[in-house]
């Protein structure tokens, strides 16, 4: 008897729930992203939740597959639609809208989806970067637009990669069509390639294969990389550098503006907790640790940056842009005639 | 000619034909391929194919792709035969100091990541590579003689590198196992050794050439990595077209339209071999060793001495850069210094230990490397528990096995990035498990070690097993001595293969796992997706580190005698 009494005890007591165990979360990203383990635990504490990061390649391909998805979404945030891939995104209706509270601080110049859907989180640049070195040996000063690229100073000496499979090569090539319209832009890349302008299929390849200001040591001294790039060879350089061996061309036009968003899928089983975290991408946290990780700018205004971004990475004044609506529409025609200029 | 294989009552088996054991054989295999394979592809392509993708300016852009992919998979193939086939005929007739060393060591392309491979081979012939420093320096020249990227030259060498290995291994086996006295009874019947090799040994190795052509050409046609990184942007496959239609240009029917067409063609290749090609090998339970000898006369010396020439040159050279670079300063000439420094550093190998940004996402190498074993472990498994029903069915071909052995080889030459996409839109949330990852490798994995042990299997020799079962043998001492030696090595070699493929593998890795447990090529390449000398050194280091592993993995195995096998 007090045998099965106990029994019955401890069966109703194994009954009794646990203490509530984190609700999950789960955020798809692109391959660059990255964060602090410290700022993800705060979130992870103050919300009891577990989050889970799945990395879905580059900014491209992660959308696409999330387009994929849409019906069964893998996850309950997305991170890392940029302006090219805007339009796309809202056209498949993959997100569901979210005023955030701390939409109201950012600048309305990025706030390019109205029915906030995409809600924006970061801006860089692409730009041109030059070794410093390069230059100095020859003598010669970096160009300082894109008409200087045409100059028979800087023959051979540019590397850019193919925009149809590559996203800071089409940032590039954006940048030509705001400053020399369509189809002006055309002329500038024939006159690109008559100097000498090689191509190459990605980032990697430029950065590490042909350009000489990396450790790659390739041949080209100028490649088209991000504006924070100078700043992240000083970050990561083996021995402590007191100047960026590299640095952006940042005239009128020559680097283009991206600017990357997150929003909730739709279908998400997790609303609430999506929406916490949404709001802990453009809280202060989060902001001031992405510089160091992903090599971004804040969108938040008022964060305070490292100092090597400070010294080293430079903003350009006049950076190009255009409208996301613009680039869906003729993204496709963009680069086919590029490549029938530049590639054949 | 006759060969024992083909001496009538030969081939009578004596487990039988049935149905039944057909049917038991091949339903691992079937399963795993209908629901990995076909299911993720047909779920995509009937997802993205609509009937108005079929104009004229899309088919005429996916003929003239698939063109130009033929011609450089061709080309690529050919120039492979070339070097691996006298390597093959090295390995396995020859003994000389390093041959094991050299013999494990061309496998280690196969499992580099392209990234690496580009690096190398950068350092190498680059604009500041060894060559062209060489004969700057030489001839006195002010530029770079050798532009090397972004050639097809470049893109045929990158194949000729990573592909050697699969007729070495393949061709080789074969080789090995053949039976000298073959060769001794045509010498004493008075052919001179070029007609020994022509009218005994070619035919004798028939199948497994025509079986690593086959496989080779299959991953040059369906090549990405090496044409993305190295060919440069005005040369495209079927693969890289698929990739920038359906990843950059976001336009699924076109990127169906190229898969199907691909495809189509590697269903052709398959089916063609399934003709064409004999099954028959001439085996004997010998050990490899007795194979081997030093060499003799001139020529002969002539021939290892070449042979290791080149394959130092084409495997060692470009390889060789990467630890190196791992190891020595790069930057001296960069910024300004504040001290003298020397050129060699482990500054790259301490810092993989720290996470000096404290990332979420930083893993430990030895942690990456123990993701990257797990992960081909779990693909040995798979593959050689797969494989074995699938070769001994093939082993004793009836009219299902003709219809069946195409099908595995499929798998090799569909769309990475489309059979990627079905599996997304398949498996959905399912897509992070643990064992997705090695089941992805082992779909191609899989081909390579039905096609390794199918000749074994099919060699075992009856009557030398009748002959033990007379002498009173038990049957597992029948299996022991007459069956094991052969498959043994055979499943050696197939174990080899999978675990090789698992890890170099990044396609499939890079889609399935959790960034939490990244694989070694998933770290390099994370490396080198961001700027600074210390993500580039970090890289390198890496990559040698994957080198020394997969080359120290081989090397083991391959030292691995089963009790009994070695000497007869």
């Amino acid at each position: 008897m007090n045998r099965l009494c106990l029994l019955i005890v401890l069966f109703l007591v194994s009954c009794v729930p646990p203490a509530t165990s984190p609700q999950p979360l789960t955020v798809m990203t692109h391959d660059s992203f990255a964060v602090t383990d410290a700022v993800i635990h705060d979130f992870e504490g103050r919300n009891n939740a577990k989050a889970t990061f799945i990395k879905m390649g580059d900014a491209g391909a992660a959308l696409n597959k999330a387009i994929l998805t849409r019906d069964a979404p893998l996850a309950d945030v997305f991170f890392g639609v940029d302006n090219t891939f805007l339009a796309r995104a809202l056209g498949a209706d993959i997100f569901e809208p979210y005023d955030a509270p701390a939409l109201r601080n950012i600048p309305a110049a990025y706030q390019l989806d109205g029915t906030h859907r995409a809600l924006p989180v970061d801006y860089g640049d692409v730009c041109i970067n030059y070794d410093k070195a390069f230059f100095a040996s020859k003598a010669l000063t970096a160009p300082r637009s894109l008409e200087d690229l045409l100059k028979p100073d800087y023959r051979g000496l540019l590397v850019t990669e193919n925009p149809a499979s590559s996203s800071p090569g089409l940032a590039f090539l954006l940048a030509t069509v705001k400053h020399f319209g369509d189809p002006g832009y055309l002329v500038f890349w024939k006159a690109l390639r008559q100097n000498g302008l090689v191509v190459v299929d990605g980032w990697e390849t430029a950065y590490y294969t042909n350009f000489s200001g990396s450790l790659g040591k390739g041949s080209q001294p100028m490649v088209v990389s991000y504006g924070t790039s100078p700043a992240a060879e000083v970050m990561f350089s083996q021995q402590p550098l007191a100047a960026a061996p590299t640095a952006s061309i940042i005239g009128p036009d020559t680097c283009f503006r991206q600017v990357e968003f997150v929003g909730l899928l739709k279908g998400t089983g997790h609303r609430a907790l999506a929406r916490k975290f949404v709001d802990f991408m453009l809280g202060a946290e989060f902001q001031q640790d992405m510089p160091a990780q992903m090599f971004v700018y804040p969108m938040v205004p008022g964060i305070g940056l490292p100092p090597e971004f400070v010294k080293y990475s430079q903003l350009p004044p006049q950076p190009a842009t255009l409208a996301p609506d613009q680039i869906a529409a003729n993204r496709d025609a963009w680069i086919k005639a590029w490549t029938g200029v530049v590639l054949h | 000619m006759t060969t024992l294989a083909t001496i009538p009552g030969g081939h009578t088996s004596r487990l039988g034909h049935s149905a039944f054991r057909r049917a038991a054989l091949w339903t691992a295999p079937l399963i795993f391929l209908g629901v990995f394979f076909f299911l993720p592809l047909v779920r995509i392509l009937a997802f993205s194919l609509r009937l108005d993708v079929f104009t004229g300016p899309n088919l005429q852009l996916a003929f003239e792709t698939l063109a130009f992919t033929f011609y450089q998979a061709a080309i690529s193939t050919a120039l492979t035969l070339l070097v691996g086939l006298p390597a093959a005929v090295l390995f396995a007739h020859y003994s000389f100091p390093g041959r094991a060393f050299l013999r494990a060591w061309t496998a280690v392309p196969f499992m580099l990541p392209t990234v690496v491979v580009a690096a190398g081979f950068n350092a190498l012939l680059g604009a500041h590579g060894w060559l062209n420093v060489v004969l700057m320096r030489s001839f006195g020249l002010d530029s770079a003689p050798i532009q090397w990227v972004g050639t097809l030259g470049a893109i045929l060498v990158a194949h000729v590198f990573y592909n050697t290995t699969i007729v070495i291994r393949i061709v080789g086996a074969a080789l090995s196992n053949l039976n000298p006295g073959l060769v001794q009874a045509a010498r004493s019947l008075g052919a001179d050794s070029r007609r020994a090799w022509w009218n005994v040994i070619l035919p004798l190795v028939r199948a497994p050439l025509t079986a690593a052509c086959l496989l080779v050409f299959l991953f040059d046609f369906t090549s990405f990595g090496v044409v993305l990184l190295l060919g440069g942007p005005s040369i495209s496959t079927l693969e890289v077209q698929i990739y920038i239609q359906a990843m950059q240009l976001l336009n699924l029917p076109l990127a169906a339209l190229l898969s199907l067409i691909q495809l189509l063609c590697t269903v052709g290749f398959s089916v063609l071999y399934a003709r064409f090609a004999t099954r028959s090998t001439q085996t004997s339970p010998r050990s490899a060793a007795l194979n081997l000898r030093r060499p003799g006369s001139g020529p002969q010396r002539l021939f290892v001495a070449g042979t290791v020439c080149v394959l130092a040159t084409l495997f060692v050279l470009p390889v060789l850069a990467v630890p190196l670079r791992s190891v020595s300063r790069l930057d001296l000439d960069r910024g300004q210094r504040t001290e003298l420094r020397s050129g060699f550093t482990m500054d790259y190998y301490t810092e993989l230990f720290v996470n000096r940004r404290n990332s979420i996402f930083y893993v430990p190498p030895i942690r990456a490397a123990a993701n990257s074993m797990g992960y081909a472990c779990a693909t040995v498994l798979l593959s050689l528990s797969l494989g074995f029903p699938a070769a001994s069915a093939l082993a004793r071909p009836g009219r299902l096995e003709k219809f069946l052995d195409p099908v595995l080889l499929i798998p090799l030459g569909a769309s990475a990035v489309t059979l990627g996409l079905g599996f997304v839109l398949a498996f959905g949330r399912w897509l992070m498990h643990p064992w997705m990852v090695p089941l992805a490798h082992s779909l191609v994995a899989l081909p390579f070690v039905v096609r390794t042990l199918q000749p074994a299997l099919a060699s075992l020799p009856t009557r030398l097993r009748q002959a033990a079962a007379s002498l009173g043998a038990s049957p597992f001492r029948t299996w022991q001595a007459v069956d094991w030696p052969i498959v043994g090595r055979a499943t050696l070699a197939a174990a080899v293969f999978a675990f090789t493929i698992s890890l170099g593998e990044f396609g499939a890795t890079s889609l399935l796992s959790r960034p939490e447990y990244p694989t070694i090529p998933i770290a390099i390449y994370r490396f080198l997706s961001q700027p600074g000398g210390l993500n580039y050194g970090q890289a390198m280091a890496m990559a040698t580190f994957l080198m020394a592993l997969t080359a120290g993995g081989i090397m083991l195995i391959e030292r691995l005698r089963w009790p009994g096998s070695s000497e007869f």
